[in-house]
């Protein structure tokens, strides 16, 4: 039996991640919670001193942040209506006997492929421009006045943005947990006489009622730190209308270099995930046991 | 009668399906129409939809204006140079975890998999002022190290899945025939892995490739890539959509063939194993 050296040699093995992955995270989160309690401004480097609790307290009652953490709320929850929702729209059609299933998959996946500087600036011009973009043509045609989508409904537009890039991922991931229900399972019930809404209901949702939930969780933690699809269409704007909270900390940190408020932003925004990772890693973990 | 009707419901769901399917690609394709029209031809109203002058004209101006070529350069250095380094530690971490699992492995893949949720801009301010500190802002180097630590706990754990599926009875059959440890993995482990190997490595690259936070923040001009290429078009200065859509085109279209070829390991890869 090798199992000791076995066991060493697994160590050494696993040590490298361990140890990079330790200094990456933990070190610099360390760092950002340290500097959170500091009067830290870049543009005065050397006025610094322990100011306690204080840039929370600034950091958390600006409106600008009560704005950012409205804005996050309103972004995550939205596009996880759209996205899932709709996903799971996608997922049951194409679920159906269709013809072309792989083509048609490969379109409705292309877009979480897209990166998302892309994606942000193409809906932004060639589609939700209000002179020349194919909406504005559409509603002009209808009779309609063209909607200026980033100046009178930014947050709106953002989220329609961020949902079509994550309205493919649900629609993936919920047919490949639809596909997996038995074909047996399928049969039965239609030899039981059960009608399409209590089929739904008492086969298909208890089914994939994990997979909906994986799907929320991850999609919540990514969609907490939204930033490229904002940096590049509203910067925030206009005023702080799609500021959330990523941008919020970017902005102090990189434009205003007030160090230890964009830190404060920083270890608030931590919080927020780690309420959604909690539930998450419960999920994956149980899933680890088996 | 009944196939008939069931025919019917048949193409009439196909049709739906497609129409659906179809709306949801369209940005896509339209960018990629809209990549071979002239500027003029791009905001035209109405719409110019097939019928317009084609030309490659924008392909050449994207390189000639704003050497397209060094971004994209760029990005395939950092998004393959990132993961292969990447691989280097997480193989031999997700072997050991996945054949000689000690009391804390879980514990330990749980707290790789916490890492990665960890937003990024609780740990912006620190790196960015490390990076400045070291000179490594804007630097292949530095991006690279960071494209690789976000995907690290990523590779370890769907390395990880994949390794828990080999049968551990092959192994012990190596080891009862006297295979040392580095023979075991070079030639019994490592034939069955690559697979699981390759299509974590795909789904590293196209996450790397389209990572949009830290590429924006810690690079300008002589390490940025793609991502940072495409967010200068958001100052445009007189008309630009034809050209950005040719930028776009070929800033996506390299990842979005890999990414077709990869979507089974896509559910799992993203979910964690959660769903397979």
């Amino acid at each position: 039996m090798a199992t000791q050296q076995t066991a060493t040699a697994g160590r050494a093995l696993v040590s490298p991640s361990v140890i990079l992955l330790f200094i990456w995270m933990i070190v610099p989160l360390a760092m950002t919670l340290y500097f959170s309690t500091l009067r830290y401004s870049l543009l005065d480097p050397d006025n610094t001193g322990f100011v306690g609790l204080q840039n929370y307290t600034s950091f958390l009652t600006d409106p600008d942040f009560i704005a950012a953490l409205i804005n996050t709320l309103v972004l995550v929850i939205s596009v996880l209506v759209i996205s899932v929702g709709g996903g799971l729209l996608v997922a049951l059609l194409m679920d159906q006997p269709v013809f072309g299933l792989n083509v048609l998959r490969l379109m409705v996946i292309a877009p979480f492929f897209v990166m998302p500087t892309v994606s942000a600036l193409v809906w932004k011009n060639l589609l939700m421009n209000p002179d020349s973009g194919l909406f504005a043509w559409i509603a002009r045609s209808l009779g309609f006045e063209p909607i200026v989508w980033f100046t009178n409904w930014p947050m709106l537009s953002v989220i329609i943005v961020v949902s079509w890039e994550w309205l493919p991922f649900a629609s993936l991931i919920l047919l490949t947990a639809l596909q997996s229900l038995d074909e047996e399972q399928k049969e039965a019930a239609s030899l039981d006489g059960a009608g399409a809404i209590s089929y739904f209901g008492y086969i298909v949702l208890p089914h994939i009622a994990r997979a909906i939930t994986v799907v929320i969780l991850i999609e919540t933690i990514f969609l907490l730190s939204v930033f490229a699809e904002i940096y590049v269409t509203t910067s925030g704007g206009p005023g702080v209308a799609t500021t959330n909270i990523p941008f919020l900390v970017y902005k102090q940190a990189l434009l205003n270099f007030d160090v230890g408020s964009a830190s404060a932003g920083g270890i608030v925004a931590v919080i927020l995930a780690n309420i959604v990772a909690i539930f998450l890693m419960r999920i994956i973990g149980k899933n680890l046991e088996g | 009668m009944a196939i008939k009707k069931s025919m019917r419901q048949r193409v009439g769901v196909t049709i739906l399906a497609w129409v659906v399917a179809f709306l949801i690609f369209f940005p896509i394709l339209w960018t990629f129409i809209t990549s071979f029209k002239s500027e003029l031809d791009a905001i035209a109203m109405p719409p110019k939809f097939l019928f317009f002058n084609w030309t490659l004209e924008n392909y050449v101006e994207v390189q000639q204006r704003s050497n397209y070529l060094k971004f994209a350069f760029n990005s395939v250095v950092l998004s393959i140079g990132a993961n292969l380094l990447g691989l280097l530690i997480a193989v031999p971490a997700a072997w050991s975890m996945a054949f000689a699992p000690g009391k804390y492995t879980k514990d330990l893949l749980m707290w790789m998999l916490s890492t990665k949720m960890m937003p990024a801009v609780g740990v912006l301010v620190p790196i960015y002022l490390l990076f400045k500190t070291l000179h490594l802002l804007d630097s292949l180097l530095g991006i690279g190290i960071v494209l690789m630590l976000i995907n690290l706990p990523l590779l370890i754990w769907m390395l990880y899945t994949y390794f828990k599926e080999i049968p551990n009875d092959i192994l012990e059959a190596a080891r009862m025939d006297g295979a040392s440890l580095l023979n075991e993995i070079v030639y019994v482990l490592t034939p069955m892995a690559v697979p699981g190997i390759a299509s974590t490595m795909l789904l590293a690259i196209i996450l790397s490739w389209n990572e949009a936070f830290w590429t924006l923040n810690l690079t300008t001009s002589n390490a940025a890539p793609l991502t940072a290429f495409i967010a200068s078009y958001s100052a445009p200065e007189g008309f630009f959509w034809a050209k950005l859509s040719a930028a776009s085109t070929l800033a996506i279209a390299p990842i979005l063939i890999l990414g077709w070829f990869s979507q089974k390991q896509l559910v799992r890869g993203l979910t964690f194993g959660a769903v397979k």
